[in-house]
């Protein structure tokens, strides 16, 4: 009898997953989204052992061969210290996903409880919320976030914390836009008729509902992060070198155009393919969690 | 209508003040000290106190803040160290370059975007719309730094077609100015080869500039005419036998246009932003490089007046956007009230 119970819900969602499979393969952009994500994980995950030298992350000097272009024994090139570009460009994947996902997820705890509070409760504290959340809106978030690393001085721990600054009020928008409506809905009366607490109501009945933009939002910022963090990088407020990463190496390589053309082209390539895997990917998750809101 | 409109402008204060609240904390905030840094390397500690006081930056916080927004007020925005001159001297100057380049990625954006956007409407799930689409989602993840450059590689260094940087080459002298843009002044002056070579320099980075929006041109358009081309009074057109180019070029387009243009307008904010970086790829002489030179040195004033002047301009153009869209859609007008 219990086993019977416990099988039902499995069944049920290993049907779902086949469901989401099939969806996912029949959409050939959500599986070279999904594809390039999953390439840059393994890339973070198992970088410096599979790069030619992992050294010529922390500044190895070989002054014999600098900027020699691609060939079999450097596939993407040297740089001006001699160091290998792909072993750079691969191992710096790991500073970007962790930046990426450092300041997506920051701006997630930060913003979905004052979007959820704003929503669910309206009136005042809803007016405050959003409009706290308008006055950091006003200005393009590279700009405030280029005048914050200005401040704090650079660095891409202080690139990170600049960005993530800029970013929660994404979240609060988002959230607000979908907690507003279900305010009136009957299964929230239902539940606060019955003496549910407004804590219980927004974790069991408003989060739950707001959890699929969440997730494709999210996705899409992850990419759009890394880009950020590689335009502060490329400015030369971020991350400073020897340390691998791209938008850095990117501003370096500018120095060396038009000759040294490689330098610049695969740390930008990288970044290109990443964000490009987390937004198709972001699109593909739309599709799949939130039809209605797919449109476009 | 007038409700409307003062409400939105009320909410404009609001943001603004808040956003002056904002930059004056950053710059308060800093680790670093601002007059340590006008003072120089080798200041001692008793100069670097005279210039503290001389700052007025000894008063406490709340006193400090008046200052700044009473110098606002006069339209002092303080002093860059790195030019020397006034920031909203500067401001001024380099602001007309940067316009003129969002104003061209604009209209490049627009003309292109909308026919590409109906293009692949029309032929839905064809070859031009999975084209289409898949630009129009590449179009947001290419970094623009990155894009910049190759283009200047291709076609400044490879093929020698265009000019390396900057906005006109150090042989042209520069026109006077009358509206401070160059490719506007050239024409208004009558000079059309100077009016030649300005265009040359600006074509590249407009076209960077312009790629994010007219990736969202082409989506949005594309949506939008796909909705429409669905909607009742099309078929009815369709069985009256109106014929097909009338339809898709003026009865669908006149309704799809209308989210497409707020949605440029939006954009306008968030490619002031951009400038930040594809002033620096081309050596743009406008606020963003402004900005960012000042932000490499440590120069707060001129990135906090750059901040606020974007913000403004930001806040200008959604503003207008609403209005707009409020004239045009009553709905939204009342949804405003």
């Amino acid at each position: 009898m219990r086993a019977a119970a416990a099988r039902a819900p499995r069944g049920r969602s290993l049907r779902r997953l086949r469901f989401v499979a099939w969806v996912v393969g029949r959409n050939p952009p959500t599986m070279l989204g999904l594809g390039l994500v999953a390439v840059f994980l393994l890339l973070a995950a198992i970088g410096p052992w599979i790069v030619p030298d992992a050294r010529d992350a922390v500044g190895a000097m070989h002054l014999g061969s600098k900027l020699l272009p691609p060939s079999w024994a450097h596939w993407f090139g040297t740089d001006e210290m001699g160091d290998d570009i792909l072993t750079r460009v691969v191992l710096a994947t790991r500073t970007s996903l962790w930046v990426g996902l450092t300041i997506t997820g920051i701006a997630i705890v930060v913003g979905t409880p004052l979007g959820i509070a704003a929503g669910y409760f309206g009136g005042r504290v809803r007016s405050v919320i959003m409009r706290a959340t308008d006055m950091f809106l006003c200005v393009p978030g590279l700009v405030l976030a280029l005048a914050i690393v200005a401040a704090l001085g650079p660095g891409i721990l202080h690139g990170v914390v600049a960005l993530a600054i800029v970013w929660w009020p994404g979240y609060v928008r988002l959230i607000e836009a979908k907690a507003l409506p279900l305010r009136g809905e009957p299964f929230v009366d239902a539940a606060r008729t019955m003496g549910s607490s407004d804590l219980r109501i927004l974790l069991t009945h408003i989060l739950p509902n707001c959890v699929s933009p969440l997730v494709v939002k999210a996705s899409m910022d992850m990419g759009m992060a890394i880009l950020a963090a590689a335009s502060l990088g490329f400015i030369g407020l971020g991350a400073k070198p020897p340390a691998p990463e791209w938008g850095a190496m990117i501003s370096t390589a500018r120095s060396y155009m038009p000759d040294s053309w490689w330098y610049s082209l695969f740390p930008g390539l990288f970044i290109f393919l990443t964000v490009l895997g987390f937004n198709l990917l972001g699109d593909g998750l739309r599709d799949i969690l939130d039809p209605r809101s797919a449109r476009g | 209508m007038i409700r409307f409109i003062v409400r939105r402008l009320g909410l404009m204060l609001l943001m603004l003040s808040g956003l002056v609240v904002i930059t004056f904390l950053v710059s308060n905030v800093a680790p670093s000290d601002p007059a340590a840094l006008a003072a120089g390397p080798d200041a001692t500690p008793d100069m670097i106190a005279t210039i503290r006081h001389e700052y007025g930056l000894d008063r406490p916080l709340p006193v400090q803040f008046l200052r700044y927004v009473a110098g606002l007020a006069r339209g002092d925005l303080g002093h860059s160290i790195v030019t020397g001159h006034a920031v909203a001297t500067d401001l001024a100057t380099f602001l007309p370059a940067t316009l003129e380049l969002v104003l061209l990625g604009m209209l490049i954006a627009v003309a292109l975007g909308m026919p590409l956007g109906m293009w692949a409407a029309v032929r839905r799930d064809r070859a031009v719309d999975h084209v289409a689409r898949i630009f129009a989602v590449s179009g947001m993840a290419l970094p623009e730094f990155w894009i910049g450059l190759l283009l200047l590689l291709v076609f400044s260094g490879w093929l020698g077609w265009l000019p390396i940087g900057g906005q006109l080459s150090i042989a042209d002298a520069p026109p006077a100015p009358i509206t401070g843009m160059v490719l506007v002044d050239a024409l208004l002056h009558g000079r059309l080869a100077l009016f030649w070579a300005a265009l040359r320099h600006a074509i590249l980075p407009a076209v960077v500039i312009s790629l994010p929006a007219l990736a969202s041109v082409v989506r949005v358009n594309r949506a939008e005419m796909i909705e429409v081309l669905h909607a009742d009074y099309i078929t009815a057109a369709r069985a009256h036998g109106v014929s097909r180019a009338r339809i898709v070029g003026i009865l669908a387009l006149k309704n799809a246009m209308l989210p497409t243009l707020a949605m440029i307008g939006l954009r306008f904010g968030w490619m002031l932003g951009s400038t930040v970086l594809v002033e620096t790829v081309f050596d743009w002489p406008g606020i963003g490089l402004y900005a960012v030179n000042s932000a490499v040195s440590s120069d707060f004033k001129p990135v906090m007046g750059t901040t606020l002047i974007i913000g403004v301009l930001f806040m200008v153009a959604n503003l207008l956007v609403d209005l707009a869209y409020g004239l045009l859609d009553p709905r939204v007008r009342e949804a405003g009230e």
